[in-house]
Protein backbone atom coordinates (compact mmCIF):
# COMPACT_ATOMS: atom_id res chain seq x y z
CA UNK A 1 0.00 0.00 0.00
CA UNK A 2 2.69 3.10 1.05
CA UNK A 3 4.90 1.11 -1.81
CA UNK A 4 2.48 1.78 -4.32
CA UNK A 5 1.61 5.19 -2.81
CA UNK A 6 5.36 6.13 -3.45
CA UNK A 7 5.11 4.61 -7.10
CA UNK A 8 1.84 7.22 -7.94
CA UNK A 9 3.78 10.38 -6.35
CA UNK A 10 6.85 9.73 -7.78
CA UNK A 11 5.96 9.14 -11.39
CA UNK A 12 6.34 12.24 -12.88
CA UNK A 13 2.91 11.87 -15.61
CA UNK A 14 0.66 11.85 -12.36
CA UNK A 15 1.77 15.35 -11.95
CA UNK A 16 0.88 16.63 -14.90
CA UNK A 17 -2.20 17.37 -17.02
CA UNK A 18 -5.52 18.32 -15.63
CA UNK A 19 -5.69 15.69 -13.51
CA UNK A 20 -2.41 15.79 -11.98
CA UNK A 21 -1.35 16.96 -9.24
CA UNK A 22 -0.01 20.03 -9.72
CA UNK A 23 -2.80 21.09 -11.60
CA UNK A 24 -5.50 19.88 -8.58
CA UNK A 25 -3.28 21.73 -5.85
CA UNK A 26 -3.81 24.92 -7.85
CA UNK A 27 -7.30 24.86 -8.07
CA UNK A 28 -7.75 23.82 -4.90
CA UNK A 29 -5.77 26.60 -3.31
CA UNK A 30 -7.13 29.36 -6.47
CA UNK A 31 -10.86 28.04 -5.10
CA UNK A 32 -10.22 28.23 -1.55
CA UNK A 33 -8.54 31.39 -1.57
CA UNK A 34 -10.82 33.27 -3.92
CA UNK A 35 -14.13 31.56 -1.79
CA UNK A 36 -11.96 33.11 1.99
CA UNK A 37 -11.47 36.86 -0.16
CA UNK A 38 -15.36 36.77 -1.25
CA UNK A 39 -16.26 35.98 2.36
CA UNK A 40 -13.77 38.05 4.09
CA UNK A 41 -15.37 40.91 1.67
CA UNK A 42 -19.27 40.05 2.65
CA UNK A 43 -18.52 39.29 6.49
CA UNK A 44 -15.92 41.35 7.44
CA UNK A 45 -17.50 45.14 6.96
CA UNK A 46 -20.88 44.51 8.70
CA UNK A 47 -19.24 42.99 11.75
CA UNK A 48 -17.19 45.65 11.89
CA UNK A 49 -19.57 48.03 11.84
CA UNK A 50 -22.29 46.35 14.11
CA UNK A 51 -19.45 45.49 17.02
CA UNK A 52 -17.86 49.33 16.90
CA UNK A 53 -22.20 50.23 17.38
CA UNK A 54 -22.70 47.44 19.50
CA UNK A 55 -25.44 46.52 18.38
CA UNK A 56 -26.55 42.87 17.03
CA UNK A 57 -25.39 40.46 19.23
CA UNK A 58 -28.28 38.21 19.28
CA UNK A 59 -27.28 38.37 15.14
CA UNK A 60 -23.99 37.51 15.75
CA UNK A 61 -25.14 34.30 18.09
CA UNK A 62 -27.88 33.15 16.06
CA UNK A 63 -25.23 33.25 13.49
CA UNK A 64 -22.45 31.19 14.82
CA UNK A 65 -25.30 28.67 16.00
CA UNK A 66 -26.68 28.38 12.47
CA UNK A 67 -23.33 28.02 10.68
CA UNK A 68 -22.40 25.18 13.24
CA UNK A 69 -25.53 23.03 12.95
CA UNK A 70 -25.73 22.90 8.56
CA UNK A 71 -23.35 20.29 7.48
CA UNK A 72 -21.08 21.89 4.59
CA UNK A 73 -21.71 18.91 2.76
CA UNK A 74 -25.51 19.43 3.25
CA UNK A 75 -24.77 23.03 1.91
CA UNK A 76 -22.39 21.75 -1.16
CA UNK A 77 -25.23 19.26 -2.16
CA UNK A 78 -27.89 21.34 -1.86
CA UNK A 79 -26.46 24.06 -4.40
CA UNK A 80 -25.42 21.60 -6.78
CA UNK A 81 -29.17 21.05 -8.15
CA UNK A 82 -29.62 24.81 -7.55
CA UNK A 83 -26.26 25.32 -9.66
CA UNK A 84 -27.30 23.02 -12.35
CA UNK A 85 -31.12 24.40 -13.30
CA UNK A 86 -29.99 27.62 -13.15
CA UNK A 87 -26.92 27.06 -15.70
CA UNK A 88 -23.97 27.55 -13.54
CA UNK A 89 -22.97 24.35 -14.20
CA UNK A 90 -21.19 21.83 -11.80
CA UNK A 91 -17.45 21.99 -10.20
CA UNK A 92 -15.88 25.12 -9.28
CA UNK A 93 -19.53 27.61 -9.02
CA UNK A 94 -21.65 25.68 -6.72
CA UNK A 95 -18.55 24.32 -4.86
CA UNK A 96 -17.35 28.42 -4.88
CA UNK A 97 -21.04 29.41 -3.77
CA UNK A 98 -21.33 26.51 -0.44
CA UNK A 99 -17.61 27.97 0.16
CA UNK A 100 -18.74 31.47 0.39
CA UNK A 101 -21.78 30.08 2.53
CA UNK A 102 -19.78 28.25 5.14
CA UNK A 103 -17.19 30.74 5.55
CA UNK A 104 -19.37 34.01 6.32
CA UNK A 105 -20.02 32.96 10.05
CA UNK A 106 -16.57 32.23 11.60
CA UNK A 107 -15.64 35.32 9.99
CA UNK A 108 -18.50 37.37 11.14
CA UNK A 109 -18.58 36.35 14.86
CA UNK A 110 -15.15 36.30 15.57
CA UNK A 111 -14.57 40.02 14.16
CA UNK A 112 -17.45 41.03 15.56
CA UNK A 113 -16.37 40.00 19.03
CA UNK A 114 -13.18 41.14 18.58
CA UNK A 115 -14.51 44.68 17.72
CA UNK A 116 -16.87 45.00 20.48
CA UNK A 117 -14.66 43.71 23.12
CA UNK A 118 -12.19 46.32 22.53
CA UNK A 119 -11.75 48.60 25.93
CA UNK A 120 -14.00 51.02 25.54
CA UNK A 121 -12.05 53.11 27.91
CA UNK A 122 -8.95 53.12 24.85
CA UNK A 123 -11.45 54.34 22.36
CA UNK A 124 -12.90 57.46 24.74
CA UNK A 125 -8.72 57.78 25.29
CA UNK A 126 -7.86 58.14 21.36
CA UNK A 127 -11.01 60.80 21.14
CA UNK A 128 -9.82 62.60 23.52
CA UNK A 129 -6.20 62.98 22.00
CA UNK A 130 -8.19 64.23 19.03
CA UNK A 131 -8.31 61.01 16.87
CA UNK A 132 -10.58 61.18 13.86
CA UNK A 133 -13.50 58.67 13.38
CA UNK A 134 -11.55 56.38 10.83
CA UNK A 135 -8.41 57.37 12.85
CA UNK A 136 -9.70 55.43 15.66
CA UNK A 137 -10.90 52.56 13.77
CA UNK A 138 -8.07 51.55 11.85
CA UNK A 139 -5.49 52.68 14.62
CA UNK A 140 -7.37 51.30 17.33
CA UNK A 141 -10.06 49.41 16.97
CA UNK A 142 -9.10 47.27 14.45
CA UNK A 143 -5.72 46.58 15.87
CA UNK A 144 -7.15 45.84 19.35
CA UNK A 145 -9.40 42.76 17.36
CA UNK A 146 -7.05 41.85 14.91
CA UNK A 147 -6.57 39.05 17.34
CA UNK A 148 -9.77 37.52 17.07
CA UNK A 149 -10.31 38.78 13.19
CA UNK A 150 -7.31 36.63 12.42
CA UNK A 151 -8.52 34.12 14.22
CA UNK A 152 -12.24 33.76 12.36
CA UNK A 153 -10.08 34.35 9.08
CA UNK A 154 -8.25 31.52 10.13
CA UNK A 155 -11.17 28.82 11.14
CA UNK A 156 -12.89 29.82 8.26
CA UNK A 157 -10.20 29.22 5.48
CA UNK A 158 -9.21 25.75 7.31
CA UNK A 159 -12.99 25.17 6.89
CA UNK A 160 -13.05 25.98 3.28
CA UNK A 161 -9.88 23.93 2.71
CA UNK A 162 -11.88 21.12 3.71
CA UNK A 163 -14.75 21.23 2.68
CA UNK A 164 -13.39 22.08 -1.35
CA UNK A 165 -12.19 18.75 -0.49
CA UNK A 166 -15.56 17.40 -0.65
CA UNK A 167 -16.36 19.64 -3.66
CA UNK A 168 -14.59 16.57 -5.82
CA UNK A 169 -18.64 14.89 -5.44
CA UNK A 170 -20.13 18.08 -7.48
CA UNK A 171 -17.44 17.61 -9.98
CA UNK A 172 -14.94 20.28 -8.82
CA UNK A 173 -11.46 19.49 -9.73
CA UNK A 174 -9.46 19.70 -6.98
CA UNK A 175 -7.32 18.06 -4.73
CA UNK A 176 -10.61 15.69 -3.47
CA UNK A 177 -11.06 14.20 -6.76
CA UNK A 178 -7.83 12.24 -5.88
CA UNK A 179 -9.37 11.08 -2.72
CA UNK A 180 -12.99 10.23 -5.09
CA UNK A 181 -11.77 8.46 -7.53
CA UNK A 182 -9.56 6.08 -5.25
CA UNK A 183 -13.10 5.54 -3.08
CA UNK A 184 -14.80 4.55 -6.75
CA UNK A 185 -11.82 2.75 -8.05
CA UNK A 186 -10.65 1.09 -4.56
CA UNK A 187 -7.42 2.95 -5.55
CA UNK A 188 -5.25 3.04 -2.22
CA UNK A 189 -2.30 4.71 -4.21
CA UNK A 190 -4.71 8.06 -5.19
CA UNK A 191 -6.49 8.05 -1.99
CA UNK A 192 -3.56 8.66 -0.10
CA UNK A 193 -1.80 10.78 -2.70
CA UNK A 194 -5.00 13.11 -1.98
CA UNK A 195 -5.26 12.73 1.52
CA UNK A 196 -1.79 13.56 1.97
CA UNK A 197 -2.08 16.13 -0.35
CA UNK A 198 -4.95 17.69 1.63
CA UNK A 199 -3.86 17.17 5.09
CA UNK A 200 -0.51 19.02 3.96
CA UNK A 201 -2.32 22.07 2.68
CA UNK A 202 -4.69 22.23 5.59
CA UNK A 203 -1.46 21.89 8.04
CA UNK A 204 0.88 24.26 5.50
CA UNK A 205 -1.89 27.23 5.90
CA UNK A 206 -2.79 26.82 9.51
CA UNK A 207 1.02 27.18 10.10
CA UNK A 208 1.43 30.27 7.86
CA UNK A 209 -1.51 31.61 10.08
CA UNK A 210 0.45 31.12 13.08
CA UNK A 211 3.39 33.35 11.50
CA UNK A 212 0.77 36.12 9.97
CA UNK A 213 -0.67 36.36 13.52
CA UNK A 214 2.44 36.71 15.37
CA UNK A 215 3.96 38.98 12.48
CA UNK A 216 1.13 41.22 12.75
CA UNK A 217 0.70 41.35 16.58
CA UNK A 218 4.28 41.70 17.64
CA UNK A 219 2.42 42.61 20.99
CA UNK A 220 1.25 39.69 21.97
CA UNK A 221 1.25 36.29 21.84
CA UNK A 222 -1.83 34.68 19.37
CA UNK A 223 -4.54 33.66 21.02
CA UNK A 224 -5.54 30.04 21.19
CA UNK A 225 -8.87 29.17 18.93
CA UNK A 226 -11.99 30.00 21.02
CA UNK A 227 -14.44 28.66 18.74
CA UNK A 228 -13.78 25.60 16.88
CA UNK A 229 -15.71 24.79 13.95
CA UNK A 230 -15.07 22.65 11.66
CA UNK A 231 -16.95 20.11 9.13
CA UNK B 1 -45.68 17.71 -8.91
CA UNK B 2 -43.17 18.41 -11.89
CA UNK B 3 -39.74 17.27 -12.28
CA UNK B 4 -37.87 20.57 -11.05
CA UNK B 5 -39.53 20.14 -7.87
CA UNK B 6 -37.44 20.80 -4.70
CA UNK B 7 -38.81 18.12 -2.46
CA UNK B 8 -41.48 15.64 -3.53
CA UNK B 9 -43.19 15.05 -0.88
CA UNK B 10 -44.28 12.06 -2.19
CA UNK B 11 -41.17 10.09 -2.00
CA UNK B 12 -40.34 11.44 1.33
CA UNK B 13 -43.91 9.43 1.91
CA UNK B 14 -42.98 6.11 0.89
CA UNK B 15 -39.30 6.20 2.44
CA UNK B 16 -40.23 7.04 6.26
CA UNK B 17 -38.91 3.55 7.34
CA UNK B 18 -35.60 4.56 5.59
CA UNK B 19 -35.64 7.85 7.26
CA UNK B 20 -36.42 6.39 10.42
CA UNK B 21 -33.31 3.82 10.09
CA UNK B 22 -31.11 6.60 9.17
CA UNK B 23 -32.11 8.71 11.64
CA UNK B 24 -31.12 5.87 14.71
CA UNK B 25 -27.97 5.39 12.57
CA UNK B 26 -27.25 8.98 12.44
CA UNK B 27 -28.35 8.98 16.07
CA UNK B 28 -26.02 6.27 16.99
CA UNK B 29 -22.71 7.45 15.50
CA UNK B 30 -23.09 11.07 16.71
CA UNK B 31 -23.66 9.46 20.35
CA UNK B 32 -20.98 6.45 20.02
CA UNK B 33 -18.29 9.56 18.74
CA UNK B 34 -19.06 11.54 21.44
CA UNK B 35 -19.01 9.11 24.66
CA UNK B 36 -15.77 7.59 23.56
CA UNK B 37 -14.29 11.25 22.75
CA UNK B 38 -15.05 12.69 25.78
CA UNK B 39 -14.17 9.86 27.96
CA UNK B 40 -10.61 9.64 26.41
CA UNK B 41 -10.42 13.56 26.82
CA UNK B 42 -11.34 12.98 30.39
CA UNK B 43 -8.10 10.93 30.52
CA UNK B 44 -6.12 12.87 28.78
CA UNK B 45 -6.97 15.98 29.88
CA UNK B 46 -6.74 14.30 33.40
CA UNK B 47 -3.29 13.84 32.83
CA UNK B 48 -2.70 17.21 30.97
CA UNK B 49 -3.28 18.66 34.53
CA UNK B 50 -1.17 16.34 36.44
CA UNK B 51 1.46 16.83 34.36
CA UNK B 52 1.62 20.05 32.91
CA UNK B 53 4.90 18.99 30.54
CA UNK B 54 2.09 16.85 28.77
CA UNK B 55 -0.49 19.61 27.95
CA UNK B 56 1.49 20.77 25.02
CA UNK B 57 1.82 17.82 23.29
CA UNK B 58 -1.21 16.63 23.89
CA UNK B 59 -3.57 19.45 22.83
CA UNK B 60 -0.82 19.74 19.95
CA UNK B 61 -1.86 16.27 19.05
CA UNK B 62 -5.28 16.74 19.41
CA UNK B 63 -5.04 19.88 17.26
CA UNK B 64 -2.88 18.44 14.95
CA UNK B 65 -6.06 15.83 14.00
CA UNK B 66 -8.74 18.80 13.98
CA UNK B 67 -6.76 20.69 11.42
CA UNK B 68 -6.75 17.23 8.90
CA UNK B 69 -10.26 17.48 6.61
CA UNK B 70 -12.68 15.04 7.56
CA UNK B 71 -12.47 13.72 3.84
CA UNK B 72 -8.47 13.16 3.96
CA UNK B 73 -8.78 11.68 7.20
CA UNK B 74 -11.11 8.99 6.24
CA UNK B 75 -8.99 8.84 2.99
CA UNK B 76 -6.19 7.79 5.21
CA UNK B 77 -8.07 5.08 6.95
CA UNK B 78 -10.34 3.56 4.68
CA UNK B 79 -6.97 1.68 3.09
CA UNK B 80 -6.14 0.33 6.84
CA UNK B 81 -9.47 -0.37 8.84
CA UNK B 82 -12.02 -0.41 4.90
CA UNK B 83 -15.68 0.91 4.68
CA UNK B 84 -16.67 0.57 7.97
CA UNK B 85 -18.48 2.15 11.32
CA UNK B 86 -14.84 1.86 12.73
CA UNK B 87 -13.40 4.08 10.38
CA UNK B 88 -16.19 6.49 10.62
CA UNK B 89 -16.02 6.36 14.92
CA UNK B 90 -11.90 6.49 14.61
CA UNK B 91 -12.37 9.94 12.47
CA UNK B 92 -15.13 11.03 14.43
CA UNK B 93 -13.81 10.59 17.76
CA UNK B 94 -10.12 12.57 16.55
CA UNK B 95 -12.60 15.75 15.83
CA UNK B 96 -13.70 15.63 19.64
CA UNK B 97 -10.26 15.42 21.12
CA UNK B 98 -9.63 18.82 20.44
CA UNK B 99 -12.91 20.41 21.37
CA UNK B 100 -13.21 18.47 24.51
CA UNK B 101 -9.50 18.85 25.69
CA UNK B 102 -9.41 22.68 25.61
CA UNK B 103 -12.43 23.09 27.56
CA UNK B 104 -12.12 20.74 29.79
CA UNK B 105 -8.37 21.76 30.69
CA UNK B 106 -9.70 25.76 31.05
CA UNK B 107 -12.80 24.60 32.59
CA UNK B 108 -10.90 22.85 35.78
CA UNK B 109 -8.31 25.48 35.67
CA UNK B 110 -11.09 28.10 36.08
CA UNK B 111 -11.85 26.63 39.56
CA UNK B 112 -10.60 29.02 42.48
CA UNK B 113 -7.44 27.82 44.02
CA UNK B 114 -9.56 28.34 47.42
CA UNK B 115 -11.96 25.76 46.32
CA UNK B 116 -9.05 23.11 45.36
CA UNK B 117 -7.07 24.45 48.98
CA UNK B 118 -10.58 23.21 50.96
CA UNK B 119 -11.13 20.27 49.70
CA UNK B 120 -7.34 19.23 49.85
CA UNK B 121 -7.27 20.85 53.43
CA UNK B 122 -10.21 18.18 54.34
CA UNK B 123 -8.52 15.21 53.17
CA UNK B 124 -10.28 14.49 49.58
CA UNK B 125 -7.80 12.36 47.47
CA UNK B 126 -6.23 13.54 44.10
CA UNK B 127 -8.71 11.45 42.22
CA UNK B 128 -11.39 11.83 44.57
CA UNK B 129 -11.17 15.99 44.50
CA UNK B 130 -10.83 15.52 40.69
CA UNK B 131 -14.33 13.86 40.50
CA UNK B 132 -16.68 15.60 42.83
CA UNK B 133 -14.75 19.02 43.40
CA UNK B 134 -13.09 20.20 40.28
CA UNK B 135 -15.40 18.43 37.49
CA UNK B 136 -18.76 19.75 38.71
CA UNK B 137 -17.56 23.47 39.08
CA UNK B 138 -15.80 23.18 35.32
CA UNK B 139 -19.06 22.13 34.19
CA UNK B 140 -20.50 25.24 32.48
CA UNK B 141 -17.63 24.80 30.23
CA UNK B 142 -17.57 21.03 29.77
CA UNK B 143 -21.10 21.16 28.68
CA UNK B 144 -20.30 23.95 26.29
CA UNK B 145 -17.45 21.42 24.91
CA UNK B 146 -20.24 19.19 24.71
CA UNK B 147 -22.69 21.34 22.50
CA UNK B 148 -20.06 21.94 20.37
CA UNK B 149 -18.65 18.49 19.94
CA UNK B 150 -22.41 17.14 19.43
CA UNK B 151 -23.35 19.71 17.08
CA UNK B 152 -20.16 19.13 15.19
CA UNK B 153 -20.41 15.53 15.21
CA UNK B 154 -23.95 15.31 13.58
CA UNK B 155 -22.26 17.19 10.89
CA UNK B 156 -19.45 15.60 10.17
CA UNK B 157 -21.74 12.03 10.14
CA UNK B 158 -23.21 13.15 7.10
CA UNK B 159 -19.34 13.15 5.58
CA UNK B 160 -19.04 9.55 6.35
CA UNK B 161 -22.04 9.04 3.77
CA UNK B 162 -19.30 9.35 1.54
CA UNK B 163 -17.88 5.92 2.70
CA UNK B 164 -21.19 3.95 2.07
CA UNK B 165 -22.24 4.70 6.32
CA UNK B 166 -23.30 7.89 7.95
CA UNK B 167 -27.08 7.66 8.65
CA UNK B 168 -28.48 10.92 7.06
CA UNK B 169 -25.24 11.30 5.02
CA UNK B 170 -26.21 8.26 2.65
CA UNK B 171 -29.80 10.13 1.35
CA UNK B 172 -26.83 12.96 1.09
CA UNK B 173 -24.58 10.80 -1.36
CA UNK B 174 -27.61 8.80 -3.16
CA UNK B 175 -29.13 12.61 -3.72
CA UNK B 176 -25.85 13.82 -5.33
CA UNK B 177 -24.94 10.56 -7.50
CA UNK B 178 -28.56 10.48 -9.30
CA UNK B 179 -28.86 14.35 -8.81
CA UNK B 180 -32.32 13.95 -7.24
CA UNK B 181 -32.74 16.87 -4.82
CA UNK B 182 -35.46 15.77 -3.03
CA UNK B 183 -32.79 13.09 -0.83
CA UNK B 184 -30.38 16.16 -0.37
CA UNK B 185 -32.81 18.28 1.12
CA UNK B 186 -34.13 15.50 3.49
CA UNK B 187 -30.77 14.26 4.29
CA UNK B 188 -29.42 17.92 4.98
CA UNK B 189 -32.78 18.89 6.70
CA UNK B 190 -33.02 16.00 9.03
CA UNK B 191 -29.06 16.76 9.94
CA UNK B 192 -29.87 20.43 10.96
CA UNK B 193 -32.86 18.85 12.59
CA UNK B 194 -31.34 16.46 14.71
CA UNK B 195 -27.81 19.28 15.64
CA UNK B 196 -30.79 21.59 16.86
CA UNK B 197 -32.49 18.99 19.23
CA UNK B 198 -29.27 17.64 20.90
CA UNK B 199 -27.95 20.94 20.97
CA UNK B 200 -31.62 22.71 23.01
CA UNK B 201 -31.32 19.15 25.38
CA UNK B 202 -27.78 19.58 26.60
CA UNK B 203 -29.28 23.66 26.86
CA UNK B 204 -31.90 21.77 29.78
CA UNK B 205 -29.46 19.02 31.03
CA UNK B 206 -26.93 22.22 31.88
CA UNK B 207 -29.50 23.72 33.86
CA UNK B 208 -30.70 21.03 35.93
CA UNK B 209 -26.98 20.04 36.43
CA UNK B 210 -25.66 23.38 37.63
CA UNK B 211 -28.30 24.95 39.19
CA UNK B 212 -25.92 27.45 41.45
CA UNK B 213 -24.88 29.14 38.01
CA UNK B 214 -28.49 30.18 38.02
CA UNK B 215 -28.83 30.94 41.28
CA UNK B 216 -25.72 33.32 41.39
CA UNK B 217 -26.93 35.39 38.33
CA UNK B 218 -29.98 35.79 39.99
CA UNK B 219 -28.54 38.04 42.86
CA UNK B 220 -25.47 39.54 40.89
Amino acid sequence: MIRAFLDYVSTSSNWSGTRGIGHRTIEHLRLSGASVLAAALIALPPAVWLGRSKRGGFLAQSIVNIGRAVPSLAILALLFPISLSYGFGLGFWPTFAALVILAVPPMFTNAYTGIRSVDPSIVEASRGMGMRPLEVLTRVEIPSGLALILTGVRIATLQVIATATLGAYVGFNGLGSFINEGFRQRDDAKLLTGAFAVALCALAVDLAFGVITRRAMPWRQPLPQHVLERN
Amino acid sequence: MNKDSFIWWDWVGRHTTQIQSATFEHLRLTLIAVAVGFAISLVLSAVALRYRWTFTPIAGFAGLLYTIPSLALFAFLVPITGFNTLTSEIGLVSYTLAIFIRNIVAGVDSVPPDVVNAADGMGYRPIRRFVTVDMPLAAPAIVAALRIAMVTTVGLVTVTGLIGQGGYGAFIDSGLSRNFSTEIVVGGGLSVIMAIALDTLLVGVERIATPWTRARKRFA
